[in-house]
């Protein structure tokens, strides 16, 4: 900013807005949920209620895991893991949402500074942005979208389970299951306007005449993708209340009205 | 609604030295700040140096900062502000300023030249050019840019670090190379230019950390990181990092 030869102007900025008031909320926002997230992902109790079983911990892989009949289990890291079966699978939403374009975003403008907003001088020495390790390994992202594709799928087949009741008959429908419908519709509406998604269903073609299908699906996932922030906000908040009903009816605040 | 004196502060020297100076102008109704700039030198400050030109939002010459936001003179209309208000007018802080309002931003042309042109493909010849609209939507919107580097100015990576206008070429010009690399008739590829290879190790791609404000401050509505940097970003990775892509350019049977 005050590099020989620019104007003489010394402040920081001249903006005159309520700048920070953007980047603050989104800190704060996303700071609590990952204060939430942590203290939910590493308690190791309340995850299960017949027939919810909380996102946060599903699908559970070890044998620790609390059963969950017709539910998501699968023994795959035996007994040798002694804490909260929710880190094995939290790593893959986690990194898909760390890399996520959006909140690369929101967390290099509210946690970083980089900058903290548009015209607002950042107060780093260097920059190198993502050209080095670590920050080079946003690059990922790909991969931690293929990986939450299956733990979306896996969602899904959580949600499927809530039309049964405590005794794991089918044909019924309680209150959870709306908040699972509402937060499996989130997450997979979250998911496919990602930007990569964008890119691999059609984006990287040069020429759309010659491929109509993957056209027409760029340009849905493309209307879904304008709002990938809002969905991106959405479906963080949608998780994180999924997990909270099932706490409540985990450890006995209140039961999950019926409807059928 | 009738015309009123509104307080403007304006940045006002040369790269020897300056400083805001404050002044009382008349506004009326309609105007936008380029008349008032125009009005302060008719009637205050004859010697007031600033670059315009159209004053209707083609021409990108008279992009400043007002109240610390990059923004062109001619599109913002003063009704916008608080008649109580002082507005701040200064040049764009990421260039070198020449006078007053005015910035020399040659390194945005000596950027443009280090992006290699449209290969025209070899079979077609001039005239024979025949593309279908959804093929050059994607480039058209880019074509919308008229040149008047707000997003270089408030794009951190060179406004905030000097050091780095060497390696990066900053939105403008990343979106060209998109522009180019998304273009249905452009041979590079075929001529041995890889514009993804480019984009990253000689146009500094990884420079950009996708913050919006090129897209923010652009009057053309572009874009500029959803439909030109991230997509170049993505490309970047299906010739880098992503060895399926890699596996099924080998298989594919039809060109893309």
């Amino acid at each position: 900013m005050r590099a020989p030869g620019r104007a003489a102007i010394t402040v920081a900025h001249l903006r005159t807005d309520r700048w920070w008031l953007a980047p603050a909320g989104t800190a704060a926002g996303l700071l609590a949920f990952v204060v939430y997230s942590t203290w939910r992902a590493f308690a190791n109790a309340d995850y299960y209620a017949s027939p919810y079983v909380s996102p946060f911990y599903s699908p559970c892989l070890a044998h620790n895991c609390q059963s969950m009949r017709g539910g998501p289990n699968a023994d795959l890291f035996g007994s040798w893991w002694g804490i909260s079966p929710a880190i094995i699978i939290l790593v893959f939403p986690l990194g898909f949402r760390l890399t996520c374009y959006y909140y690369r975003k929101a967390y290099y403008r509210g946690f970083w500074a980089s900058p903290p907003a548009c015209a607002v001088a950042e107060p780093h020495r260097k920059y190198s942005g993502e050209t080095r390790f670590p920050l080079i390994l946003q690059n990922l992202h790909r991969y931690f979208f293929y990986a939450a594709l299956l733990v979306a799928g896996v969602l899904t087949y959580d949600t499927a389970l809530t039309f049964r009741d405590a005794h794991h008959a089918w044909g019924h429908m309680g209150l959870g299951t709306l908040v699972f419908l509402a937060n499996i519709a989130l997450i997979w509406a979250y998911t496919l306007s990602c930007h990569s998604c964008r890119h691999i269903v059609g984006g990287h073609l040069k020429h759309f005449s010659r491929h109509p299908v993957r056209y027409r699906a760029w340009r849905l996932v493309g209307r879904l993708n304008a709002r990938h922030m809002q969905l991106a906000w959405a479906s963080l908040l949608g998780v994180a209340l999924a997990d909270l009903y099932v706490f409540l009816l985990a450890s006995g605040v209140f039961d999950d009205p019926r409807f059928f | 609604m009738s015309g009123y004196e509104a307080r403007f502060r304006v940045w006002r020297g040369d790269e020897q030295g300056g400083g805001l100076r404050d002044f009382t102008v008349e506004v009326n109704e309609g105007e936008v700040v380029l008349d008032i700039v125009h009005r302060l030198q008719a009637t205050q400050a004859p010697d007031l140096a600033v670059r315009w030109n159209c004053k209707a939002g083609k021409c990108g010459s008279c992009s400043a900062e007002i109240n610390g936001r990059p923004r062109l003179m001619c599109m913002t209309r003063m009704s916008v502000f608080d008649r109580a208000e002082t507005v701040t007018i200064t040049p764009l802080r990421a260039f070198p300023v020449i006078r007053d309002l005015v910035t020399d931003v040659s390194f945005n042309y000596e950027k443009a030249r280090g992006i290699p042109a449209f290969v025209p493909p070899a079979e077609l010849a001039p005239g024979e050019y025949r593309m279908f609209q959804e093929d050059v939507d994607r480039s058209q919107e880019f074509r919308k840019c008229i040149e008047c580097f707000l997003c270089q100015d408030t794009c951190h990576v060179v406004r905030d670090h000097e050091e780095n206008k060497r390696a990066f070429a900053g939105p403008r010009f990343l979106m060209r190379v998109a522009e180019l690399d998304m273009h249905p008739l452009d041979a590079a590829e075929r001529s041995g230019l890889d514009r993804k290879r480019t984009a990253q190790e000689e146009h500094g791609l990884g420079y950009c950390n996708i913050t919006k404000c090129c897209t923010e401050v652009c009057p053309e509505g572009i874009r500029i990181t959803d439909n030109a940097l991230i997509p170049l970003k993505e490309r970047a990775v299906d010739r880098k990092y992503d060895p399926l892509v890699w596996l099924g350019s080998k298989i594919r049977r039809r060109p893309s």
